[in-house]
């Protein structure tokens, strides 16, 4: 796939349809890739990755590099397509100047899950037939491949490309995902064990804001938690109000533009599972608004930015679940 | 050498836990490590690190300064500081166990930080050599020996004993203290124990990394380079690095109106932020280039040209595996060294 | 407003009220001489849709026990759809807080016209009782803003 992504690369800068590339570039292990801008060739040949490790999701770059000179080739997975197509709904991209090549996504992995098992000193890992051989300086080890599968390919809710100008390889389908699974168990909890939950995860928050400043939904110029008029803090992880009011806030701003990428939990240093808050709002404008997966077209109103005159009243919540 | 079976070590905690607060790394659910006030029962981690470091210690993210109150034209100063507890942190690394020297190069210089002098006098630093060094370590890179951990009290742990060896007056007094506990045994099997460890060091992937082209007196030589636009073009402005990191020591001041009245406080800023150094005309860094370019530059010039020449990083790799985007600073190091 | 510290609870309730139909509905009830409860404390709005998610934690935050937004009942929205979009906004914001285990009991959205002071009186009663039942909000507090 790298090679026939590095081709495709390659004829389209020489072509002059595009004049740079987003892609990812290999670090110093197997796992640790950067999102990279490739210009030329030799750069492509002597950088560009492409494999189980290349799960960060670039479509954010775009907001500022589609607003640059020339046209940029972007290689998006499907769940990426969908958060383009959002940032083009949103007006935050200019879609005439990006050239999709859609390739096929995970499951990526997740090197934290090799180093939970206690593997360590990690010098290369190979997938074989579904088990990983991990090379260490301690010796070899293996693992199953699916229990370093990373959370956000684990539920992974769609291998269709909703956005593209190309395909490398079959387009896939929408999947019946079992990503409410973990939101349900949850609802079906007392409020005080949901509390518990919460706050057990919550307090693990060090306010680096890595969750908003990797989510492709919150791309505003300034953001509220920026605002030092607004009295909430930026960067202090003071109390538990104020991780309670930055992450209910951070997940509200993308409730109904969320596409459910999964970059927030993955980011997360501190492994705390964002997504959860996120998918609860998909999960209720789901059962309460209709069916609907922001990033899937560029045209719908999102939930928030719409009504019906017989929506539900809020006092729908007090009446249903769990105490 | 004074050492414990290992199989003891609970008693040996119990002990300390009962004179002076005692924090160990445990393991969580999700497989880190953190550190955890210890009580009866708890065990300690064996993995490598902690995720966060053991600056929150001496530098916790957040510390209340001083409040203010108002009554009419009447404002009240109220001094909340206090004596810090006597604690003892276990099982510091090597890497964040240096830490702790660079950090004192900033806070107990004059004029002396008084929170951070406090909690320094108070605690009790037990470090432990490493056994099982990670692919993302390269502590040895800025002369660090991760067999032989700075620190109040040093540890070894050769599979069946833990050694002590006190360091300072505060860690002779520590040992002193739990002496009871403490048996004197042939420590020959350590230097096996270092062997192995320093020949693992030789095996991992950046322990040819070097520092030589770095220092305080290639500021403008680094601070030019047109490097940092491709290093820096897709860092993400989160803090994490500066976070993780045990040698980061920027703060913030600030106010928090409480409704009736002021509580001041500081906490951890980051060169990432966009809020970083702001002043009444603004941002002095306003791209994300030149706050990419501070914390590197921070660490690998200006603070060696300001400490005789020393880092300011230990190489303990948590940047490394915590960045969204595994941009780091030995990827800096790599692509900015003039060979 | 917490006096009478060893009798019984007096919860801090806020209620957000929009400028042409709730807020109007209090006046009522007053100029109607109907009792509600001081603890009740008014934060008047151009419309319901003018309270963002934060002015509700941000009460909670500051002291409150209970949080109370009132609006034109819907259709009647002065500026036309105000309050449709509000009933989206507060239904998730008020799941989002259960999902976190804060006493869903503690927020309420109430349709309230400027003809209905008795409704008001009477919405404003039952809440607060609903909200001394709960207790002190523990949850959702900021130990910082409490009085020393």
């Amino acid at each position: 796939m790298q090679e026939a992504m590095i081709n495709k690369a390659k004829q389209l800068l020489a072509d002059g349809t595009v004049n740079r590339v987003i892609g990812w570039k290999k670090g110093e292990f197997v796992y640790d890739i950067t999102p990279a801008i490739f210009e030329t060739a030799e750069e492509l040949d002597a950088d560009f990755v492409y494999n189980e490790f290349t799960a960060a999701n670039v479509s954010k770059y775009l907001v500022k590099e589609s607003k640059k000179e020339g046209k940029i080739l972007a290689f998006l997975k499907p769940c990426d397509t969908y958060s383009l197509n959002q940032l083009t709904k949103e007006h935050r991209v200019n879609r005439d100047n990006i050239y999709v090549v859609g390739i096929p996504g995970g499951p990526k992995l997740d090197a934290e899950k090799i180093k939970a098992k206690g593997i360590t000193g990690i010098t290369g890992i190979k997938n074989e037939n579904y088990t990983l051989k991990i090379e260490t300086v301690y010796g070899e080890q293996t693992m199953p491949f699916y229990e370093a599968i990373s959370d956000k390919c684990a539920s992974c809710k769609s291998k269709k490309h909703v956005t593209y100008d190309e395909l490398i390889g079959e387009d896939g389908d929408v999947l019946e995902s079992n990503r409410f699974d973990m939101v349900e168990k949850l609802e079906n909890m007392t409020a005080q064990e949901r509390y518990d939950f919460w706050r057990a995860e919550l307090s693990k928050c060090i306010r680096c804001n890595a969750c908003r400043n990797v989510c492709p939904a919150c791309t505003c110029e300034k953001c509220v938690f920026d605002n030092p008029e607004s009295g909430v803090e930026n960067k202090a992880a003071s109390n538990s109000f104020e991780e309670n009011m930055f992450h209910i806030i951070r997940a509200f701003h993308v409730a109904g533009r969320c596409t459910d990428c999964g970059e927030c939990s993955r980011v997360c240093p501190q492994n705390i599972p964002l997504h959860l808050l996120n998918r609860k709002f998909i999960k209720d404008i789901n059962s309460l608004y209709g069916e609907y997966q922001a990033g899937e077209d560029t045209t719908t109103k999102a939930p928030l930015n719409a009504y019906t005159t017989d929506d539900c009243e809020a006092s729908i919540v007090h009446e249903r679940g769990v105490e | 050498m004074l050492r414990i079976a290992i199989d003891k070590i609970d008693s040996l905690f119990d002990a300390i836990a009962e004179k002076q607060t005692l924090y160990i790394p445990v393991d969580r659910e999700d497989g880190a490590a953190e550190y955890k006030k210890y009580e009866s029962g708890m065990k300690m981690s064996n993995s490598l690190n902690t995720l966060r470091s053991a600056k929150d210690f001496f530098f916790p993210q957040t510390e209340n300064l001083v409040e203010f109150k108002m009554e009419g034209k009447q404002i009240e100063v109220k001094d909340i500081r206090e004596e810090s507890e006597d604690f003892v942190i276990f099982g510091v690394r090597a890497c964040d166990a240096r830490s702790f020297s660079i950090l004192d190069k900033v806070y107990l210089v004059d004029p002396v930080d008084s929170f951070y002098k406090n909690r320094r006098d108070h605690g009790v630093v037990v470090s432990m050599a490493c056994t099982r060094p990670a692919e993302t370590c390269f502590c040895s890179a800025f002369g660090i020996d991760p067999t032989a951990p700075e620190g109040d009290v040093s540890c070894w742990n050769d599979g069946s004993y833990i050694y002590f060896e006190a360091n300072t007056e505060k860690g002779k007094a520590f040992v002193d203290s739990i002496s009871s506990l403490l048996e004197d045994g042939d420590a020959s099997s350590l230097e096996n124990v270092k062997a192995e460890t320093k020949r693992i060091l030789s095996l991992l992937p950046l322990s040819n990394l070097s520092t030589d082209s770095f220092g305080g007196d290639k500021l403008n030589e680094y601070f030019n380079s047109e490097k940092w636009a491709e290093l820096s073009e897709s860092c993400i402005g989160c803090g994490t690095c500066t976070f993780v990191c045990p040698t980061c020591q920027c703060y913030d001041i600030k106010d928090f109106n409480t409704g009736n009245g002021i509580k001041r406080f500081r906490c951890w800023d980051s060169c990432m932020y966009s809020d970083f150094t702001k002043m009444a005309h603004g941002n002095p860094r306003i791209s994300q280039l030149e706050r990419f370019r501070q914390r590197f530059m921070h660490k690998l010039v200006y603070f060696p040209a300001n400490n005789n020449g020393e880092f300011g990083c230990v190489g303990c790799g948590r940047c490394l595996s915590k960045c969204p985007i595994s941009m780091n600073i030995v990827k800096v190091m790599k692509a900015l060294e003039v060979k | 407003m917490q006096v009478n510290d060893n009798k019984e609870f007096q919860p801090l309730i806020v209620a957000f009220c929009c400028n042409w139909c709730s807020y109007a509905g209090a006046d009522l009830s007053g100029t109607n001489r109907l009792n509600y409860p001081t603890n009740v404390k008014i934060i008047r709005v151009p419309c319901s849709c003018r309270v963002n998610p934060m002015f509700i934690l941000r009460a909670f935050q500051r002291g409150a026990d209970g949080v109370i937004l009132c609006g034109c009942h819907p259709g009647d929205c002065h500026y036309t759809s105000g309050n449709y979009f509000t009933r989206r906004r507060m239904t998730l914001l008020f799941s989002m807080l259960d999902f976190l285990g804060i006493e869903r009991d503690r927020t309420r959205v109430e349709w309230v016209s400027a003809a209905e002071g008795a409704k008001f009186a009477a919405t404003m009663n039952e809440f607060t009782e609903a909200v001394k039942k709960l207790g002190p909000n523990r949850r959702l507090e900021d130990l910082r803003c409490k009085k020393q």
